[in-house]
């Protein structure tokens, strides 16, 4: 229960600070200002307009299936909010830490999907329910390159269990129970002879102890952009053209809810690329020689500077992500339908399938 | 010059490229958003290259400077005003009424020397039927009805377009009335006892 209340909070501080950052940031690259007014330059903004929505009425339409219209926001945002529970913050805490995180994410994330049928289906409008399917067509078929990047980068880590994988990514290898005797070589290649076990750092993220990981977190990053329903994949909810998509009915409460899982969603898939291929919790410093950087910047397990270090860097690796988000839907002009399907199977699918077997071929070279 | 059509590029190394030129554009306006758009006036250099940083100035609290001879709001400085009436006379839309009182003393000069002569119990402009043409300072004998920079004065009452110039108060311009009044009727009876004395001489 303490679990998910810190949680919750965590996420919503985080996504008023997303929410925030996303008016600034498109502000500044439009030579524009952005929020000045509410609060210290604009910075109050944000809750300020979730405390408008808050305040507004909660319409529903007269023609809708009441039910279904009433349970899609909250089933959004629980299933992306569920999504979180496996997320290692710190090297100690992780709110669920089930051994078959990854699988259980990429389930339960999925689960959004029908969140977001209910909610085209049950407002009983047609823009409503073109705007669900297009937005479920998307995620459905992004989830398939975004599935193969990730198992690529489990098949390099000969684990679902996401703390496993953190652990491995670091100069904390040998903390974790049953990896005591593991060794991390550079590019993952024991015949190259330099261990960087005690190295640790950026030498030790996933995308450096098998390069071609990279692409896959190239791919996993545009897929989730498309899964996130972000620019420029944003044909389901296209402010400049559509009123709304799927939500195109809903307002007050219901709507900050949708909204809220919205920025929730790109929280989680940085959180995950973070931890999957950007070392996790794990500071991008390494040890060289006398200058230990990467063990001060990690502090020890168990104890406080561990955890706040831990935190640190993997909240900084996330806002790094999130603004690149917000950056890429500042910059890139939306895909045309045609194009994202283009994209994602003639393109993002055969190339993750190629990092598949490299990444297969690269594990037996590791052994 | 041989002029060369253009041709679609396409490929993927071009659109990893084109991608890559476009990011580095907004990054390059992101990391310089440091930089702010400055209120300068037209005649500065700077006014047309500012090519760099947020374009936004926060309008009320920073504008750009307006030209001198701009068209704004008027204000009449009711000290030098000789209440010569020809602003109102000259005004295409009739936004300025005038009433005046002769002045049964001295009342002083202006500040370039003119003896005022009357008062403005009522000099009023109504400023949302002002057209902003300009004639009436143009006539104005002793530069007192003059346009400022200001621009900026929407009222949610339409009643407070009205600008009231008078430096008299309802109570004073009354006594100055009366004081008129009293000396036209002093006047009249002066004329009038000075003419029974002439018949009489001569009767």
């Amino acid at each position: 229960m303490l679990a998910f209340l810190l949680t919750l909070m965590l996420l919503l501080s985080v996504v008023i600070v997303l929410a925030y950052a996303e008016r600034k940031v498109a502000a500044f690259m439009q030579d524009r200002l952005g929020p000045t007014e509410a609060g210290p330059y604009g910075s109050l903004q944000a809750v300020l307009d979730v405390l408008k929505l808050l305040q507004k009425e909660d319409i529903v339409p007269a023609q809708a299936d009441k039910s279904l219209f009433k349970l899609a926001p909250i089933l959004i945002f629980a299933a992306v909010f569920a999504g979180f529970a496996v997320i290692p913050f710190t090297p100690d805490v992780v709110p669920a830490g089930i051994g078959i995180g990854v699988f259980y994410l990429l389930a339960i994330v999925s689960l959004d999907v029908v969140g977001l049928l209910m909610a085209g289906w049950g407002s009983n409008n047609k823009y409503a329910m073109l705007g669900a399917m297009r937005s479920v067509a998307q995620i459905v078929s992004y989830e398939i390159p975004a599935g193969l990047a990730i198992l690529s980068a489990v098949m390099i880590c000969q684990s679902l269990d996401f703390q496993e994988i953190s652990y491995q990514q670091g100069v904390l290898l040998h903390a974790f129970p049953g990896m005591e005797y593991e060794t991390n070589w550079l590019f993952g290649i024991q015949a190259l002879g330099i261990d960087t076990t005690t190295i640790g750092g950026i030498t030790t993220w996933n995308i450096f102890r098998a390069p071609m990981l990279l692409v896959a977190f190239i791919i996993y990053f545009i897929a989730s952009l498309a899964e996130s329903n972000r620019a420029p994949f944003d044909i389901p909810e296209a402010e400049s053209e559509l009123v709304a998509g799927f939500h195109v009915e809903y307002s007050g409460f219901r709507f900050a809810v949708l909204f809220l899982a919205e920025y929730s969603m790109m929280v989680l898939v940085s959180l995950v690329a973070v931890v999957l291929f950007l070392g996790s919790w794990n500071t991008p410093l390494p040890n060289i020689g006398a200058a230990q950087l990467a063990n001060w910047t990690t502090g020890s397990v168990g104890a406080l500077s561990g955890n706040l270090w831990a935190a640190f860097w993997l909240l900084s690796k996330t806002f790094v992500l999130l603004f690149v988000q917000l950056w890429a839907r500042w910059t890139y002009p939306r895909l045309r339908v045609d194009q994202l399907m283009h994209l994602c199977w003639k393109v993002l699918t055969p190339l993750a399938l190629a990092v598949v077997l490299a990444a297969g071929i690269w594990r037996l070279l590791m052994i | 010059m041989e002029k060369e059509a253009y041709k679609h590029k396409t490929g993927f190394w071009q659109g990893v490229k084109s991608l890559m030129s476009g990011a580095r554009l907004t990054l390059r306006h992101f990391a310089n958003a440091g930089k702010r758009r400055k209120p300068v006036y037209v005649s500065d250099d700077s006014y047309f290259k500012q090519p760099d940083g947020l374009a936004t100035l926060t309008y009320p609290y920073e504008a750009l400077p307006v030209p001198d001879n701009g068209r704004y709001r008027l204000h009449n400085e009711m000290e030098d005003c000789i209440v010569c009436d020809l602003c109102a006379k000259i005004c295409p839309v009739n936004c300025i009424t005038i009433e005046s009182v002769k002045a049964t003393e001295d009342i002083g000069v202006t500040s370039d020397g003119t003896k005022k002569r009357l008062y403005g119990p009522v000099f009023d402009i109504d400023m949302a039927k002002c057209c902003y043409c300009g004639l009436c300072t143009t006539v104005c004998p002793t530069d007192c009805l003059t346009m400022t920079p200001v621009y900026d004065f929407a009222e949610v009452d339409i009643k407070n377009m009205i600008y009231h110039f008078t430096d008299l108060s309802p109570e004073q311009a009354q006594e100055k009335q009366r004081l008129f009044e009293k000396q036209q009727e002093e006047m009249a009876a002066a004329k009038a006892a000075a003419l029974a004395a002439r018949k009489q001489q001569q009767g």
